[in-house]
């Protein structure tokens, strides 16, 4: 059982939804970026996305895009992105909570899919969920993933139908990422309702455990997604409080760290709060 | 032992690759909609109707075919092969974008879409897109990188009197890439009622073999009015490349001819041993960018490096993912032309023929000085003079210091 499958099957018996958290590595540095990591699970994230940089973040919205900007230009690198999660498994002694890895294929077409996969799994990574790489790409990375114990978390979309269905999940392990809006990460939020008839349709076409993000800012919109969906994934808002914490010369702050785990468990708070039979 | 294929036309395969490039590298949200284009655009080039319809719009509205002009002082100046020019620059709006965009215009209606969106460098395919969007009355929405804004405000100012809206984009370089990301964005949020006119032979597949089919117009052309002129082939072909769809419009029907030699200029920008340059054949390797795989410039790790030109239509860090399949396949040469020799081209070629090319075009100028004194007089150089250089006049008058009063 990879650690992404024994982390839902925990939340299944806890009757509860899991909360996802994004933070991009290396932003607004390698150090705080790393500080915001190590206490991610302690705020309470049941499972971690963590982004990598890209200069050309296709499917990000302004924040994201804004975020990758910082950690680049504060030098930050695929194998610096191994070296927080392999610290972060160290120091903490965590071997419970999931990171996934999230960003652009690129990064990992040029390192080589299998000598990524080797390096990420040895860092401590368990999956990617990998923004322009539909099923009909996949089938570079899937072996090595594969090989290497890296599940690849797939994204299902408003616009992908029935019929498509069955074969974006036929690549999909961990569980299944339900993109709630047409559009960027951080614009706008599905309803509740559509959330709902989303997951009833994913959910008649696989077992795995499903996810919702994109849009998601308040407790309330997080339970919300917890009642009808295994977890609730939360990117941009989160990275807008990293931002709120930089002063003018883009330096953290000492209430940066601090700010983003008090909002993290507000978040936590709203989907422990709902109980699921 | 590489083997050569029995034809370099039948690419791509069923799923958008040319050997290891092209391919569909884009979100999920967008896939369906990507797919459902695909078959659309199938049935319609197998619609004589929709085909009569294109050709008609050609004809009579943009003014094809163009003419092939033999430049004899040209010619002369340069002591070598006999040039021609493909004149493309004279097709309504000016380049040889048109060609493409009446054809996915004329698409997007056939599909029902209500918005039209596009990317543009240059502001080309821009005022292209925005001419044919208000002849068949659609909303049109164009993003131009805001460095693109400033140096081809000629065609910004063409774009506003058409009725598109011209959105600059800040992120990046603020160049040809940048509008592209921003195209996407939108696209993501609205795609189920807008359709993307992508410029150039780049993208997600179907996007490279479409605008590429749409453009094969000019090399057919080619074809026929050289065969009127002087009763044979041409051996020699020469067009610049940014993304590459004048060059893929005039190279892709003679490369089954092994006869006629293929070259694609690349912008080499302040030079290719600066950092300053636009050329990712020679300077870039594979990677995935914009939907595709193919060279791309790009740092050891994989983050996309900016691309330089003086050129605002080639500064673009990519290429369309065919010419990177016919650049391993050896069958196009692929060269460059810097900043400087492009704007010499641009003046010898306004004295010599009372021709403004376009900067980009201006490229495949420069290389044909440098080529056409190598070879033999009775060697047919075709050249294509994909734009017009209106758009440049304030900038390049500006370089030249050329006073108005």
């Amino acid at each position: 059982m990879s650690r992404i499958e024994k982390r839902f099957a925990q939340l299944k018996a806890d009757k509860r939804a899991g909360l996802v958290t994004y933070i991009t590595a290396g932003d607004p540095d390698a150090e705080i970026s790393y500080q915001i990591l190590k206490g991610l699970p302690g705020a309470g994230a049941d499972l971690i996305e963590l982004g990598m940089p890209f200069t050309d973040p296709m499917a990000d919205g302004p924040s994201i895009q804004l975020a990758g900007q910082r950690a680049l230009k504060a030098g930050m690198t695929v194998d610096k992105t191994f070296d927080m999660v392999r610290r972060f498994r160290k120091e903490t002694g965590d071997n419970d909570t999931p990171i996934l890895l999230m960003g652009y294929y690129n990064l990992i077409y040029q390192r080589g899919a299998e000598r990524f996969c080797k390096d990420a799994a040895a860092a401590g990574v368990d999956g990617f969920i990998l923004v322009d790489l539909p099923p009909e790409e996949a089938d570079e990375l899937k072996p090595h993933a594969a090989a290497n114990g890296l599940d690849t978390v797939l994204l299902t979309a408003p616009t992908t139908d029935d019929k498509r269905l069955p074969a974006v999940l036929k690549f999909a392990s961990g569980f299944v990422y339900f993109v709630s809006v047409l559009g960027i990460t951080g614009t706008k939020s599905a309803t509740e309702e559509a959330v709902r008839t989303h997951v009833e349709r994913i959910k008649r076409h696989t077992k795995l455990p499903v996810g919702v993000g994109f849009g998601i800012r308040t407790p309330e919109q997080a339970a919300a997604v917890a009642r009808h969906a295994d977890a609730a994934v939360v990117g941009t808002a989160i990275i807008d409080h990293v931002k709120a914490g930089l002063d003018d010369k883009g330096k953290a702050k000492p209430e940066l760290v601090p700010g983003v785990f008090a909002y993290i468990k507000a978040l936590a708070d709203g989907v422990r709060g709902v109980r699921k039979a | 032992m590489p083997t050569t294929p029995n034809s370099f036309r039948t690419g791509p395969d069923e799923r958008g690759h040319y050997g290891i490039f092209g391919g569909r590298y884009v979100a999920e949200t967008l896939m369906p909609l990507i797919l459902e284009l695909e078959q659309a655009y199938n049935e319609a080039k197998a619609d004589p109707q929709f085909q009569g319809e294109l050709k008609y719009l050609l004809t009579q509205y943009a003014g094809r075919p163009s003419p092939l002009y033999y430049a004899e002082r040209f010619t002369k100046k340069l002591g070598g092969a006999k040039v021609y020019f493909k004149r493309d620059e004279l097709n309504h709006t000016g380049s040889h974008k048109i060609n493409n965009v009446l054809g996915q215009v004329l698409l997007a209606k056939r599909m029902g879409k209500t918005r039209v969106i596009a990317e543009t460098g240059a502001g080309q395919h821009g005022v292209a897109t925005a001419t044919a969007c208000a002849l068949f009355d659609i909303p049109c929405v164009v993003f131009m990188g805001s460095v693109d804004v400033d140096r081809q405000a000629p065609n910004v100012a063409r774009m506003k009197m058409l009725g598109a809206e011209v959105r600059p984009v800040k992120a990046g370089a603020a160049t040809l890439k940048d509008a592209m990301n921003e195209a996407l964005r939108d696209w993501v949020a609205t795609c189920e009622t807008t359709f993307y006119c992508i410029g150039t032979v780049a993208g997600p597949h179907p996007y490279p073999a479409m605008v590429r089919d749409f453009q094969c117009v000019i090399g057919e052309e080619v074809r026929k009015q050289m065969m009127e002129a002087e009763g044979r082939l041409p051996d020699t072909l020469v067009a610049c490349i940014g993304g590459g769809s004048n060059a893929m419009g005039l190279f892709h029907p003679f490369l089954d001819d092994a006869s006629v030699r293929i070259i694609g200029v690349e912008a080499a920008g302040r030079g290719l041993d600066t950092e300053e340059h636009a050329a990712s054949l020679t300077g870039g390797r594979p990677g995935v960018l914009h939907g595709n795989r193919t060279y791309l410039l790009q740092d050891k790790e994989g983050q996309i490096t900016e691309a330089h030109s003086i050129s605002a239509g080639l500064d673009y860090p990519g290429i369309g993912p065919e010419h990177s399949w016919l650049k391993e396949q050896g069958r196009v040469e692929y060269v460059s032309a810097t900043d400087d020799e492009a704007v010499e081209a641009f003046q010898v070629l306004c004295k010599l023929e009372g021709i403004i090319p376009a900067l980009e075009s201006s490229h495949a100028v420069a290389y044909t000085m440098k080529i056409a004194p190598t070879l033999p007089k009775d060697n047919l150089l075709v050249m294509n003079l994909s734009g017009r250089g209106d758009k440049d006049v304030p900038q390049i008058a500006a370089r030249l210091g050329i006073q108005i009063r």
